[in-house]
């Protein structure tokens, strides 16, 4: 038996503490499974691959949804990554001083801003910018594209990709920094020394050097896009069912934590209930899914290629 | 951080917190009555609450929106006080809440508001035109359907955005019920509900939200409670009406549709799901006009934490909105009920009970 000595009972305490952590993905998995057993008994696989949602007929599928919560994050990904990086190279390669301290404390600041305020601002500021210089620009020109076509409103994928762009960059754009500034002057130097030039220092050595860490970064702006409910819901036009199947970048549709989150208070059956809850496992598996196949790229494919030390 | 410092921020959290509460914390003698539903009647509900409060200021009334739906379902699942729904129970409904009363409050229209940039007002539409526009048949504003009932305005040629509720709600309900019965087509493969299929549109939760996206979206078309649409300065359709007639939302045109309610009306605790005054025939009626509910357990102490004294409250409380309250209606486009309704009010209120006990009305 081992001796009960501070340092033994300091660890007994954090052991516990992390279990909590275990405890409540576990808690939560289980929640969400038995409550969806009765959708799931009902509606089957069909429940993943419907398209209608009618509480009135009870008919539910959440497909437009899944693919909606793809869609949005995607374009917040595709939007949001390449403007993250560029402040945190910027922020620590590039800055002066003077404007390093501030400028890193603003970004942090905007991880700070209540997603109710994105979304305001997504309705009522972003929503007329995407409409008149993005959205009637395209449709006018490009309208025969199904990815331009139908009405723009200014509701709907485009806008709410666009707003969860701009909520993961400063989570992206924190994390990036702290691993590029991570990167030893050593190395650096060494470069500088061979006679590269500063953007191939940081396309070759820098991004080099932090890509499991900046890998790393994405997906936790792309679990905060996944998840994020307010704002989308705000701005995506709330289509339900089939007419929420992606076709075009402008049309009104909907996430999984957008439905949820707009009807599970209505629920009039158990069977809305147990809908909306097997919305919430789907969502949970997705985001477990992005997770395990992150670490399995950071583990496998980053680490073997060469170059890239951990 | 120092060791002093994380104390010091301690400190301050929980004196913080303290005070938060102390300030928080009413007087003993307060009673808080809690309720959410319906948005449709929430204008006229918040100017009862107003006045009733100057009244009977020792009562504090929470009435929050959120949809018929969600006041139905926190109604069955008893975390309020009472409900608001402007969609009276269904048969299944009634089942999972037994044992609760229909008390009719007040009596709105609900309108199709648009935006239409260049048209102010004017705009006459058929009861199977919106059906159309809301179905999506009929996609543009110069669509010949609706240039034949507008020889006098200049329609464009834009795509119509259509704007829906996507929550639980009494108005879609109301809506969808005044379409399916000028719409063969919609009663087919759409039909009434609080939440239905739309085929077409962007959806808002609330009637506020959608006024608000109404006015915001240039070549919008969307339904509304007639206070809403005041309140934002939309302009509505004027709709045909079984005489006729092209009618606008007025309070005049509503307490028309109100005449015609069925006779003999339900007991409180009888079925309210029959109830309906669309498209009545008198000559100056507007065609989408509905009662609206608060919805109360016949034995208060059937909710956590009721007292005799909270269940008095809130029986007095709608006591005076379906009495003295009603003046407050025709201000914000209500009808006031007619008298035959507040004497059926009279009777289910009078037997609502705590434990078994009456509890005094007034």
């Amino acid at each position: 038996m081992t001796k009960l000595t501070g340092d033994n009972i300091f660890k007994c305490i954090v052991a516990v503490i992390a279990a909590f952590a275990a405890i409540i993905l576990i808690v939560n998995a289980y929640v969400l499974i038995t409550g969806s057993v009765r959708v799931f008994s009902v509606s089957g696989f069909g429940f993943i691959s419907g398209r209608s949602w009618n509480p009135g007929a009870s008919t539910f599928g959440v497909l437009p949804a899944i693919l909606g919560t793809l869609i949005t994050s995607g374009i917040a990904l595709l939007v949001g990554v390449p403007l993250s990086l560029g402040i945190a190279i910027f922020i620590v390669e590039m800055a002066p001083r003077a404007v390093r301290v501030p400028f890193s404390y603003l970004i942090e600041m905007l991880a700070a801003v209540p997603s109710v305020i994105y979304g305001l601002w997504g309705m009522f500021v972003l929503r007329f910018w995407v409409l008149d210089y993005i959205e009637t620009p395209l449709n006018t020109y490009l309208g025969w594209f199904p990815l331009f076509s139908g009405t723009p409103t200014g509701y709907g994928f485009l806008t709410a990709g666009l707003i969860l762009a701009i909520m993961i960059i400063p989570t992206i754009a924190s994390v990036s920094r702290e691993v590029i500034s991570a990167v030893p002057n050593s190395i650096k130097e060494a470069a500088y020394g061979i006679g590269a030039t500063k953007g191939e220092v940081i396309h070759h050595w820098v991004l080099s050097y932090g890509r499991s860490g900046i890998f790393g970064a994405i997906i936790l702006g792309l679990g905060r896009a996944i998840g994020e409910t307010m704002a989308v819901t705000m701005v995506i036009g709330n289509a339900a069912g089939a007419k929420g199947m992606p076709v075009s970048l402008f049309q009104p549709g909907q996430t999984l934590p957008s439905l949820i989150a707009g009807g599970f208070f209505d629920s009039q059956t158990p069977l809305q209930s147990s809908a909306y809850i097997g919305a919430g496992l789907v969502l949970l598996v997705i985001s477990l899914l992005i997770n395990i196949a992150a670490h399995v790229m950071v583990t496998r494919v980053l680490k073997v290629k060469g170059g890239a030390i951990e | 951080m120092k060791t002093t410092h994380i104390l010091a921020i301690a400190l301050i959290a929980i004196i913080g917190t303290v005070v938060t509460y102390a300030c928080l914390s009413t007087a003993p003698n307060t009673i808080s009555i809690n309720a959410f539903g319906a948005t449709f009647p929430q204008p006229f509900l918040t100017a009862t609450i107003i006045e009733y409060s100057t009244i009977k200021p020792n009562i504090q009334i929470n009435y929050q929106g959120g949809g018929s739906g969600r006041g139905v379902s926190g109604l069955t699942n008893k975390v309020i006080d009472f409900a608001c729904s402007d969609a009276p129970l269904t048969k299944t409904q009634r089942a999972a809440a037994p044992d609760v009363l229909h008390i009719p409050e007040t009596i709105g229209a609900i309108t199709i508001a648009y935006n239409i940039p260049g048209i102010d007002s004017g705009l006459k539409l058929t009861g199977p035109v919106i059906a159309d526009i809301f179905f999506g048949t009929i996609k543009t504003w110069n669509d010949p359907a609706i240039v034949a009932l507008n020889p006098d305005l200049t329609l464009p040629a834009r795509d119509i955005v259509v704007i829906t509720r996507s929550d639980g709600s009494g108005t879609t309900n109301w809506f969808t019920k005044y379409l399916s019965l000028v719409s063969n087509n919609w009663k087919t493969h759409i039909g009434a509900n609080t939440t239905v299929e739309w085929k077409v549109g962007i959806s808002q939760s609330g009637n506020s939200a959608v006024a608000s996206t109404i006015t915001t979206t240039d070549y919008a078309i969307g339904y509304i409670e007639l206070s809403y649409a005041l309140e934002n300065k939309v302009p509505v359709v004027a709709i045909k009406n079984p005489a006729g007639n092209f009618i606008s939302p007025t309070l005049e045109s509503t307490t028309a549709a109100a005449q015609s309610l069925p006779s003999p009306l339900p007991l409180g605790s009888d079925s309210w799901e029959d109830i309906a005054i669309l498209n009545t025939n008198g000559d100056q009626a507007y065609p989408i006009v509905t009662p609206t509910y608060m919805l109360v357990y016949k034995d208060l102490s059937v909710i956590p934490g009721m007292t005799m004294e909270k269940a008095t409250a809130i029986v007095q409380y709608i006591w005076y909105v379906v009495h003295d309250g009603q003046q407050l209606a025709s201000a914000r486009q209500y009808a006031a009920l007619p008298s035959n309704l507040v004497e059926i009010n009279e009777r289910t209120l009078s037997t609502i009970t705590f434990n078994g006990e009456a509890v005094p009305t007034h």
